[in-house]
């Protein structure tokens, strides 16, 4: 380890005492020890970043690398193989200018806004299957796990009957406790088959979707590779299905949490663009953070971390420090301006944030006037955490209405 | 208000677009479009926001301009 220190280590990711709550570190450690020294689940040790301004110069700061597959960056389980450390992660660091530009052509704020009739469509539908069986339901299984799904494949021209085998193929790619390393596996081999077809029939008959103008694009005189298409495909379905379900079910676990939430929602429905904002910032349960691994010696928050380190930027532990925001502890859903970092800062911030501000806008807008009298079915303390290293979810969100 | 953006710091994220449509645009790559160098004052709240909150740190403001 590149850092001298007697201080303690501590085991990341931190536990939190519930499934909406923060672990009780991290006030301390943003107060006291914002460079914290932890030992990661592979038994590798990191450096954790938990401060505001910290997380923010870091992930903006391009000698911060994503290089995780490099000799001497810490491996983050035990298995490895997630999704910061393979070849394509690494392969799309090297193209990374390219390819985000050709994706940027789908995620204009303009685009993703003519995509909204169609959000709400598909929103409203899921709602009308669950209205149709009655209450109790799982707003998990009923609404936010298929909704970015079906998003997805209508932004890559993916027919509604194979909606549920990308939703199995991307819940299996991403979720290492829930599948074996096989199953992982195999669900990557039987996604590139399905998404090598779809390309060839994309390139015979073309259509008006995302994909079909890629396979056309030219960029720099060069065409896409079939490879390239591949890791964008693959690449949409990772980071905009699980981040997004997940983020839609822990919306409404706290906006029903506390009933004086979803009351002001309901008298005021103008909130909702303010509100989605501050549960992004106020997302405990957000999961690992950023990785980053550097190859030279840079001050961070005063402190020298030596080339060969590995840092993690906690934006959900950064998003609650009191040295940024008034009342950090509070969730105000008139907060304004709101510049959380969940989305991450910089060149590599999140390319499908308006795509994923306007499915969370969309689903909180239409529950809203489908079902007013909503609440949760149990007791919010009750709310079981979905178990997986990267992102944090809800296994279930029981509701009635 | 003066708006000056900076296009090599800009990374598409979009939120100035979403907030002030009239002052804000995007090219086909993401890439922000100034449309209005001096904005109305209507609309300087929302400017605001969108310099405080882009992700690319790509707004400055000369509130005195």
């Amino acid at each position: 380890m590149s850092i001298e220190s007697s201080e303690q280590v501590l085991d990341y990711p931190l536990r939190a005492p519930t499934a909406l709550e923060p672990p009780e570190e991290w006030a301390k450690l943003r107060q006291g020890c914002p460079v914290a020294h932890v030992r990661l689940p592979s038994g590798d040790s990191a450096v954790l970043l938990t401060r505001y301004s910290d997380v923010r110069q870091v992930l903006a700061d391009p000698r911060f690398t994503r290089q995780l597959g490099k000799d001497g960056a810490a491996k983050l389980s035990e298995e490895g193989g997630s999704v910061f450390e393979t070849e394509e992660a690494a392969s799309l660091t090297e193209g990374h200018e390219r390819w985000r530009r050709l994706l940027h052509k789908s995620f204009t704020a303009k685009r993703v806004q003519a995509m909204q009739p169609r959000i709400e469509a598909m929103a409203d539908q899921l709602i009308d299957d669950m209205v149709r069986q009655g209450p109790p339901a799982d707003l998990v299984a009923g609404l936010a796990f298929p909704l970015p799904v079906w998003v997805i494949c209508e932004l890559l021209g993916i027919p509604d009957i194979d909606r549920d085998k990308l939703a199995f193929w991307s819940n299996a790619m991403l979720n290492m406790s829930q599948y074996t390393r096989q199953e992982m596996e195999q669900a990557q081999v039987e996604f590139a088959q399905y998404m090598t077809a779809h390309i060839a029939a994309k390139r015979a008959a073309p259509g008006e979707d995302l994909l079909s103008e890629l396979v056309a694009a030219v960029d720099d005189g060069h065409p896409l590779t079939e490879r390239e298409l591949m890791m964008i495909g693959q690449g949409i379905l990772v980071a905009g299905h699980e981040t997004t379900s997940n983020t839609i079910a822990k919306m409404m676990a706290m906006l029903l949490s506390e009933r004086s939430r979803w009351e002001q929602l309901l008298a005021d429905p103008s909130l909702v663009r303010t509100a989605v904002e501050e549960v992004l910032r106020f997302d405990a349960n957000a999961g690992f953070g950023l990785p980053r691994f550097i190859t030279e010696e840079i001050e961070v928050s005063g402190q020298k971390l030596a080339g060969g380190t590995t840092v993690i930027c906690n934006m959900a532990a950064a998003n609650r420090d009191e040295q940024a925001y008034e009342r950090a502890d509070t969730m105000d859903l008139t907060r304004s301006p709101n510049p959380h970092l969940t989305f991450g800062v910089g060149p590599h911030s999140c390319v499908g944030q308006a795509l994923a501000r306007t499915e969370l806008q969309t689903t909180l807008n239409v529950l809203l006037r489908r079902l007013p009298t909503l609440e949760l079915a149990i007791p919010s303390e009750q709310l079981a955490r979905r178990e997986g290293l990267l992102i944090g979810g809800l296994e279930r969100v029981p509701v009635r209405w | 208000m003066r708006v000056i953006v900076d296009l090599e710091k800009c990374c598409g994220a979009g939120q100035c677009v979403l907030l002030a449509p009239k002052v804000f645009d995007q090219r086909d790559d993401g890439i922000v479009i100034l449309l209005d160098e001096h904005p109305p004052e209507a609309l300087h709240k929302a400017v605001r926001e969108a310099a405080c909150v882009c992700p690319g740190a790509a707004i400055k403001l000369e509130e005195q301009a």
